[in-house]
């Protein structure tokens, strides 16, 4: 085991924005992730990756405050997230912005309406800067058309893009992006991907991507952890290109070249 | 863009040689509510023919708020027809500025509302013969669904019909018990009061059976279920539509009226009559219990003139008139789900539609019930 590569070397000096330490996650019992660490540096766009149903979507849950880990700290630059009551919680979550799976807009409002709430109830704007805004977030996603239209009138695509214009609404410098380009035709995907490095490039901001697209991951990922469903933790570190081409680990090996994992390899490995 | 300079967000035009020349400075952070607007006819006496370019070292930290004066910039430059060089921006701002559309959208007007009665009853007449028609419909689909049921070829599971059971019988036995001895403890109430006066107060047991049996314990019970049970299987039918789960039972051909209506209807119409004789026994121990206390009434007194008061026949249409209000319950509260939209606030407003036309309706055929019994003289 010891001849397998899964830590990318380390050649990244900006600040670290995120860090996580031996963090154990689990519904009563049933652990579902033990012992996961790594390092989101500040700027970066960090892929959490892995099969389906190995807990990616459960560790970005308690990254942003829904799910209290049951071992293992969790810091926002030196703020330690899970140590504080829920004043400092709060305080901590409006440098978040979430895009959820499939969008999460609020039924009852347009989506208009939608991306300005969090600054109705956060900031001290005036409605036509408000609304100035909200067209502008609405039209870097493309979404301006649909800003008098509620989300149950809208393709799924559709309402993911609406979603990441209300996850851009307070500008967070942290975007926690859940199966960003699921869902979406190559054409939107592609476009989503250059307007995620756009905000990057343009404010500033960390994102963290769970995905498994991996041509998306190849194209806008700089670093990113593995997280095996059997093992129950983190199995190897790195971009998804450098993982892709470096990463001897059998199962990580077949994830990034899509094949089957090859039972009998897998077997003396593990 | 990194380097603060920590000053107010600032911008000014100056014309220069061959172009036009924008300043930008400090610090552009949409939350601090200091960013100014760009000024709509500020581009007016620009020559057309040199570009408006920009200077950008001052700039400190920038956010949205900067690319949204930019776009207002943009937007207005096209109005005067005057080339905008955005690649003098940094380059990420220049990058986010194109993804912009170049015209914004005009603002969809409100539809107008007009004040027209006689369209508006016209068209709510319909509605509801249309809504009478589909839940009938609905209603003899379940009904065939049920016969098939019957003889082994229905698509309803045993188990749901169960667990529906379960939730509108005995989950509904306490609020069901505890209301109608209410009714019936307050039925002796008013009545012992005049009834003393003629000393006549043995007479209280009859009009308590009386009143229950006929009355108040199916009109009570069925409200109490129209709230409880029509407003739950609203709320789960339509948040199934809301989940396009209702949508997969269709393609997988599951008939949704034998699968998901039937058993919810069976439910309600089978306990429905179970829970009126148990509300009128719980009525007439209420009844009882006032009289016994308050009044000078034998328990067997009471217990002998209860009897004497209450045909069987009385019996018999109360329970006809549960049956039927748990099956227009469960067919109405149904239908409501399936009609609902598919958002949050739409599941809302059919558990309170399904609650509202429940009761309402159940009164109404009470009223018609009424005229029935007096027509054939029971």
């Amino acid at each position: 085991m010891n001849d397998t590569n899964t830590q990318m070397p380390a050649t990244d000096d900006r600040p670290v924005m995120i860090s996580v330490d031996d963090v154990t996650l689990a519904f009563g019992s049933k652990v579902i992730q033990h012992d996961v660490s790594f390092r989101v540096k500040r700027g970066s766009i960090f892929a959490v990756m892995g099969g389906s149903g190995c807990g990616k979507s459960t560790l970005l849950k308690s990254m942003i405050g829904l799910l209290r880990p049951t071992h293992g700290t969790y810091l926002v630059e030196k703020d330690n997230y899970w140590a504080g009551d829920d004043a400092s919680r709060v305080r901590i979550g409006r440098r978040f912005g979430v895009l959820f799976q499939s969008g999460a807009l609020w039924s009852s409002m347009t989506v208009g309406e939608n991306v300005a709430l969090p600054m109705q109830m956060f900031t001290r704007l005036k409605p036509d800067v408000i609304r100035q805004l909200v067209e502008l977030k609405l039209g870097l996603v493309g979404m301006l058309h649909a800003i008098d239209q509620y989300p149950s009138e809208l393709s799924g695509g559709m309402r993911k893009r609406a979603g990441l214009a209300r996850a851009m609404s307070l500008d967070p410098d942290i975007l926690f992006f859940d199966e960003p380009s699921a869902g979406l035709d190559p054409i939107t995907s592609a476009r989503l991907d250059e307007l995620i490095l756009n905000l990057r490039d343009g404010l500033g901001a960390t994102i963290i991507i769970v995905s498994h697209e991996l041509s998306s991951l190849f194209h806008i990922a700089d670093d990113g952890i593995f997280l095996d469903a059997d093992q129950k933790t983190a199995i190897a570190h790195g971009s998804p290109r450098w993982l892709r081409d470096h990463c001897t680990d059998p199962m990580v090996h077949a994830f990034m070249h899509r094949e089957q994992l090859d039972s009998s390899s897998s077997a003396g490995n593990g | 863009m990194n380097t603060s300079v920590n000053g107010a967000p600032q911008w000014h035009l100056q014309p220069e040689a061959n172009r036009t020349l924008v300043t930008l400075s400090g610090d552009w952070i949409a939350q601090e509510g200091r960013t100014p607007a760009f000024p709509a006819g500020a581009l007016k006496d620009v020559p057309h023919d040199e570009p408006v370019e920009f200077r950008t070292d001052q700039l400190g930290r920038w956010d949205t708020s900067l690319i949204s004066f930019l776009w207002e910039l943009k937007r207005s430059a096209r109005e005067a027809h005057v080339n905008v060089d955005t690649n003098t921006l940094p380059e990420s701002a220049h990058k986010l500025l194109d993804l912009l559309p170049e015209i914004p959208p005009e603002p969809t007007p409100p539809p107008p509302h007009h004040f027209a009665p006689v369209a508006a009853v016209g068209q709510f007449t319909l509605d509801t013969l249309n809504e009478v028609g589909c839940v009938s419909e609905m209603g003899a689909a379940a009904a065939r669904g049920g016969l098939a049921s019957l003889v082994g070829r229905g698509m309803m599971r045993t188990v749901d019909l169960m667990s529906d059971l379960n939730a509108a019988g005995p989950a509904a036995l306490l609020i069901v018990g505890v209301v109608n001895f209410l009714v019936g403890a307050i039925l002796a109430f008013v009545g012992s009061v005049e009834l003393h006066k003629f000393a006549a107060d043995i007479y209280v047991a009859s009009l308590v059976a009386i009143a229950m049996v006929r009355e108040m314990s199916a009109v009570m019970t069925a409200i109490i279920m129209a709230g409880r049970t029509g407003g739950a299987y609203a709320a789960r039918i339509s948040t199934m539509q809301a989940n396009e789960e209702i949508d997969a039972l269709q393609v997988f051909g599951i008939p949704v009226s034998s699968y998901l209506i039937l058993p919810s209807v069976l439910a309600l119409a089978f306990t429905m009559p179970l829970l009126y004789l148990y509300g009128c026994l719980i009525g007439m121990l209420g009844g009882f219990f006032v009289s016994y206390i308050m009044l000078d009434v034998s328990p067997l007194g009471y217990f002998h003139e209860t009897i004497q008061a209450l045909p069987l026949d009385q019996f018999t249409f109360g329970f006809i008139k549960s049956f039927v209000f748990g099956t227009f319950v469960g067919l109405t509260s149904c239908r409501i789900g399936l009609k609902a939209g598919r958002s949050a606030t739409d599941v809302g407003i059919a558990a309170t539609k399904a609650v509202v036309v429940g009761i309402v309706g159940v009164i109404a055929l009470d009223a018609v019930f009424a005229v029935i019994a007096n027509v054939i003289g029971i």
